[in-house]
């Protein structure tokens, strides 16, 4: 039992009917882990989150929390809170007795209950709201005041369902600053589910990408991001261009990989590939660099004409296409010191390279 | 340009002769009982407050308010309740066959009274249950519970199921849920359907006249003692009376229900 992590997902699934909506997912948690269930909306990760706060019961496989399977424990006794999707403030009662709402049961004297709420009040940034109705507060404050609501219960994991969807884009990214603030503050584990990548990148430690009831990989956020292991997560995260190819050959440095637009290219990808296996050849448009001159030889080059921009503000994305190819490859080009209008227009013959540290190798399909 | 001021000015005469047609009758009745003569008709003659005095000495008539009162407290009580569970189950669980047993709980509704009354006091006697205000009660409970289901059942299908989760989350039972969250929430629905429950058992006339022994409610007391024009103006009194309390009552429960509809309204703006 020992070796087990602190949340232990042993094969779970949940069907509903037909519909395998999680599918044999084994996870580890750690403890004090900020942890993001990330996967597009039907993906199962909300039903999974929601097995893990017990409103859903598991059609096979365990749960352990802090070592303890979770089955036989009804939701109103588990070490687990919950922050909802719409923060599901109760209507009818006011921010101090919100806070308070889980405490009944503690039968705390009152001044102890105030200095308690209060303390939480604190933590959440919303000192002498406590007498403000429900209707009195903005989407910001609701959030806190369930962040308050489940943290002032000492929950041994807190479940947050897509926390910051409701808010407009400014406020949620500021909240998410302050919420991995908040966690690190408290030192509770935190697992919660998102579809925007960008949330996921931003505040948590380990994220789990879900597709289709499963979980497709999981690790960091600049593993899962630089070195993506399935096509999906490459996908998924960020923007991708892709390239089929065939290995041609191998020597010690890598292996060099001939590819339907990009010619040959060379790769110091994973070893697990033979000369003759079919692959996935993928690459960031912002590892895609247009200079006349490249830099040493640990480059590959390709020349190509622009077909297209789009100036995005920080960025311009440059659509080029390849000789002989119709589909362009894009290339994203950073804007510094005013350098948007600077690059090349339409038509321009340009000259594209990349490292070969870069060039990321996924198995086909 | 004329002739939709034309069109608007016709709707607004007819909006105003509409209104009078239902009101004036309603109008008519407190300034009646104000009225010294036996006849309730124009012209009208002194001012007097004999009636109400007649109507405060009248003790069959009290008695009978006092009838009414007893069977409509009750019924209200319990078919709001009744209502509350049924509402309740049908919002809260995808039931199987929901509409089917949504349709049997509003056939009360659509079979006529005097059906509904004839075959009661069948039921009743072949089970030997003695008339009572009893049988008037378990009768107005029969036809009060469509009417708490449908108010109470509105009331609950805009509500957050999250709400309930939340509760259920931060440690408490499905039954202090229900009383701490779910209740609460629902209350301007419920107080809504407890005045309506009330209302409706309060002036039923049919079943009351089929399934009451010997007390009388009040519309089968009012009803007896149409037929002694010295009585009527008492009774225009006693009306004026049940008038004025039922506004009070059901302005208080239209104020309470905007509230909390607004409450919840505002709650759910941020999902």
């Amino acid at each position: 039992m020992k070796d087990r992590a602190f949340i232990s997902i042993k094969g779970i699934s949940k069907h509903f009917g037909k519909v395998r909506a999680v599918d044999d997912v084994d996870l580890e948690i750690e403890k004090g882990e900020f942890f993001a269930l990330l996967g597009p909306s039907g993906c199962g990760k909300t039903t999974l989150l929601r097995m893990l706060a017990g409103f859903e019961v598991p059609t096979a496989g365990e749960i352990y929390i802090d070592r303890e399977p979770t089955a036989a424990v009804p939701h109103f006794l588990r070490p687990v809170n919950m922050v909802f999707q719409n923060y599901a403030i109760f209507p009818h009662l006011n921010v101090f007795q919100n806070i308070a709402f889980g405490l009944r049961k503690d039968r705390l004297p009152r001044p102890v209950l105030e200095e308690r709420v209060n303390d939480a009040l604190a933590l959440i940034k919303l000192d002498g709201y406590g007498a403000r109705r429900a209707d009195e507060l903005s989407g910001g404050q609701r959030q806190r005041v369930a962040l308050a609501r489940a943290l002032i219960k000492k929950p041994k994991v807190l479940l947050l369902d897509e926390p910051l969807g409701a808010l407009d884009k400014k406020l949620r990214e500021q909240m998410q600053l302050e919420l991995r603030d908040l966690q690190r503050n408290v030192g509770i584990t935190f697992v919660f589910v998102t579809h925007d990548q960008e949330e996921a990148l931003t505040m948590s430690d380990r994220i789990a990408v879900m597709s289709s009831g499963k979980t497709i990989e999981h690790g960091p956020p600049s593993q899962l991001y630089d070195r993506p292991r399935t096509r999906f997560v490459a996908d998924f995260l960020g923007t991708m261009n892709f390239f089929e190819g065939r290995v041609a050959g191998s020597d010690g440095d890598g292996l060099a990989i001939e590819t339907d637009r990009l010619g040959m290219v060379r790769a110091q990808g994973p070893a697990d590939f033979a000369v003759g296996d079919r692959l996935t050849v993928a690459l960031r448009p912002e590892n895609i660099r247009i200079s006349p001159h490249t830099p040493n030889d640990d480059v590959d080059t390709i020349g190509g004409t622009v077909s297209n921009t789009a100036y995005l503000g920080d960025r311009t994305h440059l659509y080029v296409t390849l000789e002989g190819s119709d589909q362009p490859v894009l290339v994203a080009r950073q804007n510094m010191d005013g350098s948007g209008s600077d690059g090349p227009a339409g038509h321009a013959a340009v000259s594209l390279w990349w490292r070969r540290s870069s060039v990321l190798l996924l198995k086909s399909g | 340009m004329t002739r939709r001021t034309g069109t608007g000015t016709w709707l607004r005469h007819y909006t105003i002769v509409y209104l009078v047609f239902i009101y004036l009758p309603v109008v008519l009745l407190p300034v009646f009982s104000f009225n010294d003569a036996i006849y309730v008709a124009f012209p009208m003659k002194g001012f007097t407050l004999r009636w109400w005095e007649e109507m405060v000495q009248q003790t069959g008539m009290l008695h009978a308010l006092g009838n009414s009162f007893t069977v409509a407290v009750p019924v209200c009580l319990v078919s709001t309740t009744l209502g509350m569970c049924a509402a309740k189950a049908l919002t809260s669980y995808k039931l199987m066959g929901a509409r089917v047993l949504t349709g049997l709980f509003a056939l009360p509704l659509v079979i006529p009274f005097i059906i509904l009354g004839i075959a009661l006091l069948i039921a009743f006697n072949s089970y030997g249950l003695e008339l009572s205000l009893w049988t008037v009660g378990i009768g107005h409970v029969l036809i009060c519970v469509p009417f708490s289901l449908f108010v109470l059942m509105s009331r609950l299908e805009g509500f957050d199921r999250s709400l309930e989760e939340a509760s259920l989350d931060l440690g408490e039972t499905p039954w202090m849920t229900f009383w701490r969250v779910t209740f609460p929430v629902a209350l301007p629905g419920v107080v809504a359907s407890l005045l309506l429950t009330f209302t409706i058992s309060f002036d039923e006339f049919l079943l009351a006249f089929f399934l009451t022994g010997n007390e009388s409610t009040l519309p089968l007391y009012i009803w007896s003692q149409l037929r002694f024009p010295a009585k009527l103006p008492a009774v225009l009194a006693l009306g004026s009376a049940i008038l004025v309390v039922t506004f009070v009552l059901v302005t208080l429960a239209e104020r309470l229900r905007r509230q909390g509809e607004f409450r919840s309204d505002t709650a759910a703006g941020g999902s």
